[in-house]
């Protein structure tokens, strides 16, 4: 048999990890981020600032629950508003953490060690977020629970042709597998910090948390082996969470909805958001933590690639959006896409394209990809965009749909802009707590990137 | 021991005034079961201090030990068994079973009760249903000529007046609350002073009387008082009345009879559904408009109008003209059809629309109607009167009666007289009955001071409005279903008005007030309406005719006989000079639903869309696109008009179809007391309104005020976007091809559908069609379905947001060129569709199908997603955003259907074919052991329609009605190519124009 061919190395931006690091010192790092290192002022400030935007969460829910959803600026044509914007925004931020840790893992793409903890973390939040608003939209939020098929006097069944039901299945499922993939891949790093920490109250809670891992090779073994499983589970996730949220629109009749591109268009559309806002969350913390040895230049640089590429998928998905309106001839779908980018809200259109189209094309060049701060801005105004993509998509859709009789307008109330800058604040609120309590960095991963780390194996034949 | 014996004695004394001491003598009180006032309770010994007591005598010492005792354990039980209980929170309610069952009444089945709701003295008659005594909706009378079981929207909405919690709820004396004897006593005083002068200073201010009992107890108040006078006063119809007066030389009452007019023509006239006879003549105008059953000729109609009226939507052609402009063009047209060359309004006659308009109003002598509005001058109702002489209508299309008023009279110069002497202080006691003359009167006479300028002020009303704010004594008046009255309906057919439920509010009637001139002021209403007509009946069986008339809401063959005149063509009415020039010409109208201001406190009209503008809550200042652009201002910028030496603001409504340089303005808002749904609502343009022509003011100013106030509409976009959803088209093009509808679109196969389509109707399958020539706009089904199915008003912050109840709207479409603008009306209740988009995706199965093709909503199953109505195309859905429906208003829910239930928030709400009534004939079919017949189901906007443009039944049977209808040439589906196979479908609407282009702008 041939000898597998020994690729050329790619022309990379750098190593994946800084050259200098031991073992030991990337542990020490890492570990040191949550045991040694002192309570920062500047942590002190951006979880309170982060706190106080959460109550606006409390106050608005608060509201919400003693009024009913009309606080909310919804109406009839509009029956979805913010709510909805913000769930599919929320969750499309969760896949990139998810592709980052399943299927980068099942291609071996190495380089995602050093921010798979983190991009999976984030995962997690934005699914906390996200899951919130369908309960939170309902009219009697207090019966949301018979969106569950559980056996009940009243004999029913939820309906299963539904999307929004498929969707609590979707939802649910994706938190529950990233929440375990989480946990489990944190095991060996919370044994580790059980392990090196000197307080007795850090070592028993750690201690519990590492459920008695010991690092012996069995425990090794049965720990990769959840984690491809873990990982097979959670790729097909990656592409299913997004598809069926996509059918929330594609399965209605309402023009501008009902395509058949939405799914692919969707979930790429997740990973196009998600990439950025692991983009803006990471570059702060490699700030301000120091962290440029383990988050690299490598990383940004390769999440850039993916941002542009998932970018240009959404292009085409717009632009497909806009032939297919014209091409199928249909006087609602023509006047449709006609409404959205000339109606009321074109602006909220032009924007869009802006920010998701005209914006990414600056990462073709190599100067920008590395530029860290512009890097964060653009992650920025992508992440704008995307929440404006969802704006338009299910707005613009329903304020002008088949009877010009019941055309209207939407536009948010106070309490829509509270919720959603309240889920922003429960969001970075988990960030930073999570970042303080917990290694946000895998260390063992990290540490198999080391050279020291490598065994060198004769290729079975 | 002495002790004991002082202690009981003691007691004995103490005792002498406790409630079961009282009760023993209300026990032991023979004749009547009950005390009738508190005069009778009064006499009962120190019954007075008693009441001025803040305790029984016993609550002050503990006599009994033993008691005390018992009370503190029971106090502490109670106490600790309170944290039980107190998570639940259930009031104590006592239910009490009829001892003795009344007669007819059977739980959970409703009675119907014939009487009449009279608007401005006309009788609009109705059959009031009424659970246990309580009525909750209205409905026409079936027999009465007037109504033929339909009812126009102030009449559907009057059930909501009745339990209005706004309402004057007890005798006011200046803002203290007293007694009904106390203001006998004050009357008794008074009279007993104007004995001696005759009456001299005795002033009665009425609306209209039409009532004969009314009259015949004011003519005896003025055979009593021989000095004294009695005023009428409304601040409409003045130009109808007079009008007639100056055509035939008496005061006559056209009626029309559209059933047998071929040409129509409309001078401002608003006759479709609305006003007297309003309902009977739009059923009469759709039987010669619909093309239904194999029909291929229309009659056709012309409106000129100022401001788009729903009457002038249906026109075939509609001219819009100035109202200075009005009285020119029947002069002209008198004319033209006397023969004569036109001459004056030159480029009026070279018009297409008159030359057509002549020669068809010429070629059909006899069999056309020309009608002037309400709102229009005495001289154009006389010219028009003159006209259909010269066409020899009168007689044929134009029946005239005696008049129904009482005592007709110029109201205009009874007003002033009546001011004059106020101001001379003649006037010791003024008695105003109903009405609100301080607020809607011309600001001329100063009402408001004038009426102060009286020693004793009595004010009947229904509300504690501008004019009881003036009045000494204010009684609170009984609403027409609580009172016993008579009223003629337009035709002159009389009805003896019945009341439905005792005085909610103590309230007392005019007919009780006047009773308080005589010798025996307590007489009820009952008492004095049958003593009436027991005078008026004599011979024959008077308890069976009376047991009759009452039962069948209308006394047989009351309608008088036609009277034969001559109309005259009077002599132009002298322009008024002043204001002319430049400057913009104010035209006023009642408003649609509240009239002139007297149902401003019903929410449900505040809340009904305006026929044209879709405006709810306001008026605005309707101009043209034109007029608006000449001033700088747009939609809802505030503007201040002034003219007659007075300024109101408000707000700017564009409307197409109203000429240039005139400005609509609709009376009966802005008022500053009355109640919470009056309060706020709009801007009061009476002040604007000159003595000598009521009509109109030319020479107005506006200026823009740079504010800018909210208008809540519910329609925003006017225009069909070439989308057709009302498919039309003319007779030639029906004749031509009888199923140009249905090509009109297409309608896919049905088998376009991944659900099975084998399923079969076994049972019945309910369907409707609504036929859009026949449907007038006037919104009466909006109104009828809010009171059957207990929709909640959601209150103009709401209606801005889009948020309105109605379960039925109707759109209103223009096509065409915005300053003459076609218009179509097309209701749309829920479509009912066999492949509903919306069950589809709830996902708790809370709307789902039935085995009769209902769409069926689960309110109990609703979690509120909305997704059912984001998914909808018709946009029928309501949602419930916030608790809409009043939970705590005591007196609202007693008008609530007991069938339907009362949603809460967060539920999703909509149309379901008044499935209540579907389920009650079902049953009492099934009692029967047989099928529901057809027209046993009717919902609520099928029974009130006056057009009868909707039908409802079984598509199971093809004999139904619905079944034929369905099978109409005419027959397509909304949106029909989306393939939802809607159950409620349309007929095209078909006009008959004479020439092209239906609208035209002078």
């Amino acid at each position: 048999m041939q000898q597998p061919v020994e690729l050329p190395d790619r022309i990379e931006v750098g190593p994946v990890i800084d050259e200098g690091h031991s073992l030991a010192s990337v542990s020490d790092k890492i570990t040191g981020i949550v045991l040694k290192r002192k309570t920062t002022l500047g942590w002190i400030f951006g979880f309170l600032v982060s706190f106080a935007v959460l109550q606006n969460l409390m106050a608005a829910a608060t509201w919400l629950f003693v009024k009913g959803v009309g606080v909310w600026g919804i109406n009839i044509p509009v029956g979805w508003g913010f709510a909805i914007v913000n769930f599919v925004w929320w969750i499309g931020i969760g896949h990139a953490g998810t592709l980052i840790s399943a299927i980068l893992l099942l291609l071996n793409q190495s380089w995602r060690n050093a921010i798979n903890r983190f991009a999976e973390a984030m995962t997690l939040f934005a699914v906390m977020c996200a899951g919130m608003f369908p309960v939170l939209h309902t009219g009697r939020p207090w019966l949301a629970y018979w969106l569950f098929p559980y056996p009940n006097t009243m004999d029913l069944w939820p309906q299963f042709r539904s999307p929004l039901l498929w969707d609590v299945f979707a939802v649910s499922t994706y938190f529950t597998i990233s929440a375990v993939f989480w946990y489990v891949g944190l095991i060996p790093d919370l044994a580790n910090l059980r392990d090196t920490s000197k307080k007795r109250w850090q070592q028993l809670v750690f201690g519990g948390l590492a459920m008695g891992w010991r690092g012996s090779a069995r425990h090794w073994q049965r720990y990769e082996k959840a984690s491809l499983l873990l990982a097979g589970l959670a790729t097909p996730l990656v592409v299913s969470v997004h598809t069926v949220v996509s059918f929330d629109f594609a399965v209605s009749i309402v023009p501008g909805w009902h395509t058949t591109i939405f799914p692919p268009y969707f979930v790429a559309g997740a990973i196009y958001s998600g990439f950025a806002m692991v983009l803006s969350l990471m570059i702060p913390l490699r700030h301000f933590y120091g962290l440029q040895d383990v988050i690299t230049m490598r990383h940004l640089n390769n999440m850039a690639k993916v941002t542009l590429a998932t970018g240009l998928i959404v292009a085409y998905g717009y632009m497909m959006e806009a032939f297919f309106g014209y091409f199928s001839a249909d006087t609602y779908e023509k006047f449709m896409i006609w409404n959205r980018m000339t109606g009321p809200y074109a602006m909220f259109y032009w924007t869009l394209i802006l920010c998701n189209i005209i914006t990414p094309q600056f990462l073709w060049f190599k100067r920008i990809r590395t530029n860290v701060f512009v890097l964060w801005c653009l992650s920025i105004v992508v992440n704008i965009g995307m929440w404006l993509e969802r704006f338009v998509i299910v707005i613009t859709s329903l304020h002008r749909d088949f009877l010009p009789s019941s055309w209207s307008m939407y536009w948010p109330t106070l309490w829509d802009w509270m919720t959603f800058t309240g889920t922003l604040g429960l969001f970075l609120t988990c960030i930073f707590l999570f970042v303080r309590v917990l290694p946000s960095i895998t260390i063992f991963e990290l540490r198999m990137l080391l050279p020291g780390a490598r065994v060198k194996e004769p290729i079975a034949q | 021991m002495a002790t004991d014996s002082d202690a009981t004695n003691a007691m004995n004394e103490t005792s002498k005034l406790n409630l079961h001491s009282i009760r023993t003598v209300l026990d032991k009180a023979k004749g009547p079961n009950y005390w009738r006032s508190l005069d009778e309770l009064f006499s009962v010994d120190g019954f007075k201090e008693f009441l001025h007591r803040e305790f029984p005598r016993q609550a002050g010492e503990w006599i009994d030990d033993e008691g005390r005792r018992n009370f503190i354990k029971l106090m502490g039980a109670s106490l600790a068994l309170a944290g039980l209980t107190a998570c639940t929170k259930q009031p104590t309610e006592f239910l009490v079973p009829y001892v003795e069952q009344p007669e007819e009444l059977i739980p959970g089945k409703p009675l119907f009760f014939a009487t009449a709701f009279p608007i401005h003295g006309i009788a609009n008659p109705v059959l009031v249903e009424s659970h246990s005594f309580r009525p909750t909706k209205v409905e026409g009378n079936p027999q009465h000529p007037a109504s033929l079981g339909s009812a126009d929207v102030p009449t559907q909405a009057s059930i909501l007046g009745l339990y209005d919690p706004d309402r004057l709820q007890t005798v006011n004396y200046i803002g203290e609350t007293r007694s009904y004897t106390a203001f006998l006593e004050a009357m008794i005083g008074q009279l007993g002073k104007q004995r001696a002068k005759n009456g001299a200073g005795i002033r009665i201010l009425t609306e209209t009387v039409t009532s004969p009992t009314l009259y015949s107890q004011i003519q005896a108040v003025l055979k009593d008082y021989p000095q004294a006078k009695w005023r009428q006063w409304e601040p409409l119809n003045h130009g109808r009345r007079m009008g007639a007066q100056q055509a035939f030389g008496q005061f006559l009452n056209p009626v029309y009879k559209f059933d047998q007019a071929d040409v129509i023509l409309s001078v401002d006239g608003n006759f479709l559904g609305n006003g007297p006879g309003g309902v009977r003549y739009a059923r009469d105008w759709a039987s010669k408009r619909i093309v239904r059953g194999g029909g291929t000729t229309q009659s056709r109609f012309y409106a000129v109008e100022t401001t788009p009226t729903n009457t002038g939507a249906k026109a075939d052609h509609r001219l819009s003209i100035k109202p200075s402009d009005m009285a020119t063009f029947v002069r002209t047209l008198s004319a033209a059809v006397g023969g004569q060359a036109p001459g004056g309004a030159g480029d009026l006659s070279s018009q297409a629309f008159f030359q057509n308009l002549v020669k068809d109003l010429q070629a059909a002598r006899g069999r056309s109607i020309v009608i002037a509005g309400d709102d229009q001058t005495a001289e154009v109702h006389a010219v028009c009167h003159y006209i259909n002489q010269q066409l020899g209508n009168i007689g044929q299309t134009v029946v005239l009666t005696p008049s129904l008023e009482q005592n007709p009279v110029d109201q205009l110069g009874d007003i002033q007289a009546l001011v004059n002497e106020l101001n001379a202080g003649q006037v010791d006691l003024l008695l105003i009955l109903g009405g609100n003359p301080a607020f809607n009167t011309p600001p001329a006479l100063n009402m408001r001071g004038a009426i102060q300028r009286a020693a004793m002020r009595v004010r009947l009303g229904q509300y504690d409005d501008e004019t009881s704010e003036i009045c000494q004594w204010v009684i609170p008046e009984t609403h027409a279903y609580e009172m016993w009255s008579d009223a003629p309906s337009y035709d002159g057919t009389m009805t003896i008005m019945q009341p439905l439920i005792a005085p909610l509010y103590n309230g007392k009637s005019a007919h009780e007030i006047l009773a308080a001139f005589t010798v025996t002021p307590e007489l009820s209403g009952y008492q004095i309406v049958q003593n009436y007509w027991k005078n008026k009946q004599k011979g024959g069986d008077f308890d069976a005719w009376w047991r009759q008339s009452i039962h069948d809401g209308l006394i047989k063959d009351s309608a008088p006989a036609p009277v034969n005149a001559t109309a005259k063509l009077i002599e132009p009415h002298p322009p008024r000079e002043a204001g002319e020039g430049n400057g913009y010409e104010l035209s006023f109208h009642a408003d649609p639903y509240i009239l002139d201001g007297r149902y401003a406190n019903n929410a449900w009209l505040q809340e009904l869309p305006r026929p044209i503008s879709r405006l709810t809550w306001d008026n605005a200042v309707i101009m043209s696109q034109k007029t608006a652009k000449d001033l700088g201002v747009t939609d809802e910028d505030r503007v201040a008009i002034t003219a007659n030496g007075y300024t109101v603001l408000g707000a700017v409504w564009r409307m197409p179809g109203q000429p240039d340089g005139s400005i609509a303005l609709s009376l009966g808002y802005g008022h500053r007391r009355v109640g919470r749904a009056a309060m706020g609502a709009g801007f009061d343009v009476y002040p604007l309104r000159d003595f000598s022509n009521l009509s109109y003011i030319r020479g107005a100013q506006i200026r823009k005020t740079g504010e800018l106030f909210r208008l809540a509409a519910v329609q925003h976009h006017f225009a069909m976007e070439g989308r057709e959803p009302v498919h039309e088209g003319t007779l030639n093009e029906f004749r031509n091809d009888p199923y140009f509808a249905q090509k009109e679109s297409e309608t896919p196969n049905k088998l376009i559908t991944i659900f099975p389509q084998n399923w079969e109707y076994h049972g019945y399958a309910w369907g409707m069609a609504i036929d859009l020539t026949a449907c007038v706009g006037c919104n009466a089904c909006v109104v009828a379905c809010q009171s059957e199915n207990n929709i909640a008003v959601v209150g103009k912050e709401q209606v801005l947001n889009t948020r309105e109840m109605h379960w039925i709207r109707v759109d209103r479409y223009y096509k065409g060129h915005p300053e003459a603008p076609e218009m179509y009306f097309q209701p749309v209740p829920c479509q009912q569709c066999e492949d509903a988009p919306c069950e589809l995706v709830c996902p708790v199965a809370a709307t789902e199908h039935d085995q009769e093709g209902l769409n069926n909503m689960v309110y109990n199953r609703c979690v509120g997603t909305r997704y059912c109505s984001n998914n909808c195309p018709y946009k029928v859905r309501r949602f419930n955003f916030l608790l809409f429906s009043d939970w705590v208003t005591e007196s609202v829910k007693l008008q609530r259907n007991p069938d339907v239930t009362v949603r809460s928030r967060g539920v999703m709400e909509k149309c379901t074919y008044c499935v209540q009534r579907i389920n009650y004939a079902k049953i009492t079919a099934e009692k029967q052991d047989r099928r529901v017949y057809d027209g046993e189901v009717v919902p609520a906007c099928a029974a009130t329609c006056p057009s009868q443009a909707i039908i409802f039944g079984d598509l199971n049977d093809p004999k139904s009605k619905v079944s034929q209808w369905k099978a109409e040439k005419l027959n397509y589906s909304l949106l029909g190519e989306l393939n939802t196979r809607p159950r409620t479908t349309y007929l095209a609407e078909i006009r008959n124009p004479a020439f092209e282009g239906a609208g035209e702008v002078s």
